[in-house]
């Protein structure tokens, strides 16, 4: 039935990012906490965050570039992003925070500057696979809207 | 597929309103908790919103630490427990944990995703009650009402153990403890738990090889003697060692000493902090009056004389007796001012109490400056019923207040005070009736009950306080609401059994004496609630309603409006309210005291009220007057006194609350309190 191939195609969506180690616990969690007082509680919640970061973003790029790195005040950069990414449970994202962090400490620009773009591409495919999996959702939901009748 | 499987309808609304006082039913608890959610981080605020608001708890955001500060301070016993993120930009995070500490007491948890071992450590040192590591899982919030009950505990215990708890309030403590939603229960007892347990938490950490030692009772005279050493030897040469040797007391330990020193110096650093921002006050005035601990007991005459001489302590007798007492105070600028003003007025209020002719002069030197002003110089320690008292005499209370509550004692120091206030309050009542609830001192306006009433009845008098049976007295400002404010009735929503608490009272005269000694500690909270003052004072509108939720302490808002060292026998507050006739004007006060108490009690006022009512809570809030005011705090609440406070009622009020005379009850003309009948 179309309503169960949309859902297992929601459910299938929705492990592989597990699997992939984009996502965590966390993300259950936001799963968890939405209900029908607020039925898209995830969705909002990521959108949130990709809007709010990407000005952190272009502030650690800016940083980045500058010559010589100030690396505390990029390590506070990378604290707050990693905050945020933490908080909606993108695992492979803020590993590579840490790692950043961790370069900033060593004061190697060179490293941090690496993890920075592996962190950015991350962060790209992370934000269009949810994308997508929210549309898989909000098509599902439709599959089930036409079905209940 | 947990698309929809979420957790249901979670009522986000249901936490709403639910710590109304005596709304909730104690089952819901901890639904309903007040919860205070700071964090820059957008993603973060929202998840934690909605985490917390599926724990049924009632959540208010922010995203800057300057905002939740007004916010705080603004709505005193808005809150029970605030969790903030240590990382942002407008304030560090500890930092705002510090001023919530000083200021509201309340539970403060912090958070990170920074889970070094340094910060976590840094969280515990400025008194974090929790530290949570992001990403913040809905367990971890669960369980942070924890927090609010332990302190709550933890203040009770510290009014236990100070022994300024009476049986009463140990009645009403259980009740408290089960009656979680009523903030203002909890706020009445919280507040002069809070100081106590911030006291207590300070002797910890002084003495970190035992977390729990034999408390040292700090009393009134104790407390002088303690004062007069530390002036004697300077503020800044004062060490343990040789206060300890100074002041000659058998039993006493250094490390007693260390530990009431660091109090003591924290509270005037507060004081003289508090006075800088106090807007529109005189801040010169304020930072004195924080001094309650001047030394100066040549002072108390001085200012004797000074308020016989003139029903109004006209600015420069006031500013002779700061002057007075800074010279003799520590070298400290600024701060001996306030310590001997108070010391004075404390001393003063006494006799004159007593003798009812403190009463006139009181009553003049209300009737000359709003009350407000009065409790500007009302160092912390001014026991809420002597704020309270001030604030009804307005002026002369306000000075009184400021004494009483800093020496908690039933000396004339309140009179002197009373004359220093006076002129403060006149200056401060120039601002409007608003200002009555600038009384900064807002400690002072407990004090005022508490002074006048503890000026009245000493120590041992005070007990008769129960007609303050609003005193929450010990513990805060606010029980004093509980006292006569039989007229409270007429506030709306003032539910201020004032003058009903015969148990209060009984813990009153006990906790009184205790309560000094507490007070002084926390005078701390006295600074800020200066700045609460201010606050407060805006928001005033007439409505009395908020304002009297305060005083009213059925406030089931929390001591909102009176802070707990209104300790202004409410019974005086309610006559001011009344006299005013004008709630409006009178919720100005209620709001700023209730406010400033806030401030002042910065949570010592909380444990305090306890006993009176919850109403009391709000004012008593600030326990560190409470504890003064336990004497006097009738229900003392700082009510908004219109500019014409009429001192003699005041007084009368308050006198009859110490004497358990009827509760002022619809009759807000103080002038119908026989002044004899003072216990004195």
């Amino acid at each position: 039935m179309e309503r169960t191939q949309q859902h297992r195609q929601v459910a299938h969506m929705r492990q592989s990012l597990f699997d992939q180690g984009l996502l965590d616990e966390q993300f259950v969690q936001l799963e968890e906490l939405q209900d029908d007082a607020n039925p898209n509680f995830v969705e909002e919640v990521v959108t949130l965050f990709y809007r709010d970061s990407a000005r952190l973003v272009l502030n650690i790029d800016q940083a980045l570039d500058k010559s010589p790195l100030d690396f505390s005040k990029l390590d506070s950069y990378m604290h707050q992003f990693k905050g945020s990414a933490s908080s909606i449970g993108a695992k492979k994202v803020k590993s590579e925070c840490t790692l950043f962090r961790e370069y900033c400490k060593a004061g190697n620009g060179e490293g941090c500057m690496k993890t920075f773009q592996q962190l950015k591409k991350d962060y790209a495919v992370l934000r269009k696979k949810l994308e997508t999996y929210f549309q898989v959702i909000f098509h599902s939901l439709l599959f089930d809207k036409d079905g209940e009748n | 597929m947990n698309l929809g499987s979420g957790q249901g309808s979670m009522s986000t609304a249901s936490s709403s309103g639910a710590w109304k006082a005596g709304d909730v039913v104690p089952d819901q608890f901890p639904a309903g908790l007040r919860v205070l959610v700071v964090d820059d981080d957008p993603t973060c605020l929202m998840i934690l919103e909605k985490m917390l608001r599926t724990c049924l708890y009632e959540v208010t955001k922010c995203n800057r630490a300057e905002t939740a500060l007004s916010l705080l301070r603004g709505n005193k016993s808005g809150f029970d427990i605030v969790i903030s993120d240590v990382h942002m930009p407008d304030m560090d995070g500890f930092k705002l944990l510090e001023h919530i500490g000083l200021e509201m007491d309340l539970p403060v948890i912090m958070m990170s995703a920074d889970d070094g071992k340094h910060v976590v450590m840094k969280g515990v040192t400025h008194g974090a009650c929790d530290y949570l590591i992001k990403p913040v899982r809905i367990e971890a919030l669960k369980n942070i009402w924890q927090h609010v009950v332990r302190k709550r505990k933890n203040e009770w215990k510290d009014l236990e153990q100070s022994g300024s708890v009476e049986d009463g309030d140990r009645q009403q403590k259980p009740s408290e403890d089960v009656d979680y939603s009523s903030s203002a229960n909890e706020g009445n007892w919280k507040n002069s738990k809070r100081r106590k347990d911030e006291e207590d938490d300070a002797e910890e950490r002084d003495d970190t090889s035992t977390l729990k030692k034999p408390r040292v009772v700090w009393s009134v005279e104790l407390h002088q003697q303690f004062v007069a050493a530390v002036n004697q030897l300077g503020i800044d040469k004062a060490v343990p060692k040789k206060i300890l040797e100074l002041m000659n007391v058998p039993g006493l330990t250094r490390e007693n000493v260390a530990s009431h020193l660091q109090k003591y110096r924290l509270y005037l650093r507060r004081l003289s902090g508090v006075s800088q921002h106090q807007s529109g006050l005189n801040n010169s005035f304020m930072g004195p009056q924080d001094a309650t601990f001047g030394p100066i007991s040549s002072l108390n005459g001085l200012d004797l004389q000074t308020l016989a001489v003139a029903g109004q302590l006209p600015a420069q007798s006031l500013a002779t007796l700061q002057a007075a007492g800074l010279g003799r105070s520590t070298g400290k600028s600024g701060l001996p001012m306030p310590l001997v003003d108070q010391r004075n007025l404390f001393s003063f209020e006494a006799p004159k109490f007593r003798y009812g002719e403190g009463q006139q002069q009181q009553q003049q030197l209300s009737n000359s400056s709003k009350q407000m002003n009065l409790l500007h110089g009302i160092p912390t320690t001014m026991e809420p019923k002597q704020l309270a008292t001030l604030r009804q005499s307005a002026q002369s209370f306000g000075s009184i207040n400021m004494q009483v509550n800093a020496h908690g004692n039933d000396s004339s120091s309140l009179l002197m005070q009373m004359a220093q206030p006076h002129s403060r309050a006149q200056i401060l009542n120039e601002t409007t009736g608003n200002h009555v609830s600038r009384i900064t001192s807002s400690m002072g306006q407990p004090v005022l009950s508490n002074g006048i009433a503890g000026g009245l009845l000493t120590r041992n008098v005070i007990v008769e306080n129960g007609r303050g049976a609003g005193f929450n007295p010990v513990s805060q400002g606010p029980s004093v609401v509980e006292f006569p404010m039989n007229h409270t009735a007429e506030l709306p929503g003032n539910s201020f059994p004032l003058g009903t608490n015969p148990g209060i009272s009984s813990i009153q005269s006990k906790g009184l004496l205790e309560e000094v000694s507490s007070e002084i500690k926390g005078s701390r909270g006295f600074v800020s609630s200066y700045d609460i003052f201010n606050e407060l004072h805006q928001p005033k509108s007439q409505d009395w309603e908020l304002q009297n939720v305060g005083l009213t302490f059925n406030a089931s808002q929390h001591a909102n409006s009176i802070p707990g060292n209104l300790g202004v026998s409410p019974s005086v507050l309610v006559h001011q309210v009344f006299s005013s006739g004008q709630k409006s004007g009178q919720n100005m006060n209620t709001p700023v005291v209730s406010k400033a108490m806030f401030s002042v009690g910065a949570g010592s006022e909380h444990g305090n009220t306890h006993n009176i009512s919850q109403h009391l809570n709000t004012l008593v809030d600030s326990s560190l007057r409470v504890k003064t005011e336990k004497i006097l705090d009738p229900s003392c609440e700082i009510t908004p006194f219109p500019e014409h406070y009429v001192q003699e009622d005041l007084m009368s009020a308050l006198l009859k609350q110490q004497e358990g005379i009827g509760p002022v009850e619809g009759e807000f003309d103080f002038d119908g309190y026989p002044m004899d009948n003072i216990p004195v």
